[in-house]
């Protein structure tokens, strides 16, 4: 598993099979009191909950003098957490870096706190947008939006966007990609498993697609929020 | 030139995300006549080179005859200069005293900053006790600094206070709402009973009512506020005017 920053491709490739199905999801924002920033975000059964702290107080040890301190915390529904977590928040943490303002707040500290509700596939990617919400939410300054999609390769070489746990078992290959809003370009990809460089650019450009309909989405979340406050 | 507050105008009012651009490109005109207009950005929006981006979530909201800004749903606050806040002392430490304000670092504020004070005639201030005072200095680099008098030397309602009553903490949406000079919110609240308030700009309100059930009323009944609109509002103020009375 790679966990590699920036790249930067377009695809203008035509795609054959038009499937960047999305299972159904769902988000809800400020539903906790006690953190800055909170929100769910639910694809088919996976469910994550996000909660932002923010900006804060630092630890000395643990601040950096021109800009903010980007923390993490995965908890898994059972036990405590271990190295799979740990790795999911350095994917996450990564992308909450490049998509914040950082240098706005120096000498403090952001903390993502996330919980997994259900896990049904497609984890890494919910929790992802759960905390992209959460951010939003909280009202951090950030220079763009961010989402994420999974696209699981089968045996038969087909791509399957949003798989389901047990898709993803059965799968060769798993990819997720976190798409920016501003250009569409990856900021970050996290993958298992074989797959050719053509099935590579496919996924990307499939994951491209599929991040207009979840940017659609946050934008009318966001207006539903701010419809009873006018 | 009008292609700036074209650009603006047309989303006034509406809701953005971080990530939309307004991008100028000034027309090339023949006879090199540019009109420069200044255009104030204010919180929420940031310029970055030709173009002005939003980096926070919110409505865009405008003041005659240039400024723009984006109105934005927060409970987290970030000290800004000439600001007037409540804090809470958290400790005493040689001339000064440290402040919590709710933001990412403690204010400090001088013995000397308050209205009389002199180097013998030191103010009677503890550990714990609730002080309105103003940022002098607040930005992103540097410890942020409170002051309880203004620039004449008189307190003009700062330094100390919150005997009895109770403190608590709202959004900053709220915040504004209530400090609007004729905010409907306190007018309908004054109809049911009379009470003491002071809201400070980082989300704290202090109230205090005659007894203490009225005043965890009044407590309440700020704190749902919130969500409502105002037609909701009023219904609800109605009810408890004729409830309690």
């Amino acid at each position: 598993m790679s966990a590699t920053r920036g790249l930067c491709m377009r695809t203008m490739m035509e795609l054959d099979q038009s499937c960047s199905n999305l299972r159904e999801y769902g988000s809800e924002q400020s539903l906790l009191s006690k953190p800055d920033g909170t929100s769910t975000f639910v694809q088919g059964d996976t469910s994550i909950l996000a909660g932002v702290y923010g900006p804060a107080e630092v630890k000395v040890s643990k601040e950096i003098y021109d800009r903010a301190t980007v923390e993490v915390l995965i908890q898994p529904k059972m036990g405590l957490p271990g190295v799979r977590e740990r790795a999911r928040e350095q994917c996450v943490r990564e992308t909450c870096e490049a998509a914040l303002l950082l240098t706005l707040h120096p000498r403090s500290s952001v903390t993502v706190v996330l919980q997994v509700v259900h896990d049904d596939g497609s984890l890494l990617s919910c929790c992802l947008n759960a905390a992209c919400m959460a951010l939003m939410d909280a009202g951090l300054p950030m220079s763009h939006l961010f989402c994420s999609v999974t696209c699981a390769i089968s045996k038969e070489g087909q791509i399957i966007t949003d798989p389901t746990a047990r898709q993803e078992k059965e799968s060769r290959a798993l990819l997720t990609f976190a798409i920016d809003s501003a250009e569409s370009s990856v900021l970050m990809s996290s993958t298992t498993g074989s797959f050719s460089v053509q099935e590579l650019q496919q996924c990307i450009a499939i994951s491209q697609k599929a991040s207009e309909q979840i940017f659609q989405f946050y934008r009318d979340s966001v207006k539903r929020r701010y419809s009873k406050i006018k | 030139m009008d292609t700036i507050h074209a650009c603006f105008k047309e989303k006034i009012g509406e809701v953005l995300l971080p990530g939309d651009v307004f991008s100028f490109r000034l027309p090339e005109s023949g006879d090199g006549s540019i009109k420069t207009e200044k255009t104030i950005c204010g919180p929420g929006l940031r310029r970055n080179g030709e173009e002005v981006q939003v980096c926070k979530s919110g409505i865009l909201r405008h003041k005659q005859p240039n400024m723009y800004w984006i109105d934005s749903q927060q409970r987290r606050y970030v000290p800004a200069k000439g600001e007037s806040v409540i804090g809470i002392v958290t400790a005493k430490s040689g001339d000064i005293f440290k402040v919590d304000v709710g933001g990412s670092e403690q204010a400090s504020l001088s013995y000397l900053a308050f209205e009389g004070a002199t180097k013998r005639n030191r103010p009677n201030v503890q550990v714990g006790d609730l002080v309105y005072g103003q940022f002098t200095i607040a930005n992103k680099d540097m410890e942020p600094e409170l002051v309880c008098i203004d620039s004449c030397g008189r307190a003009n309602g700062m330094g100390v206070f919150g005997a009895d009553g109770l403190l608590f903490k709202v959004s900053l949406g709220l915040v504004r709402r209530l400090l609007v000079p004729q905010s409907e919110i306190i007018k309908d609240l004054e109809k049911i009973f009379p009470f003491e308030l002071v809201v400070g700009m980082n989300g704290r309100v202090w109230v205090k009512a005659k007894t203490v059930q009225q005043t965890l009323i009044v407590t309440n009944l700020l704190e749902t506020c919130e969500n409502m609109t105002s037609q909701q509002r009023q219904t609800l103020f109605k009810r408890v005017a004729d409830g309690c009375l």
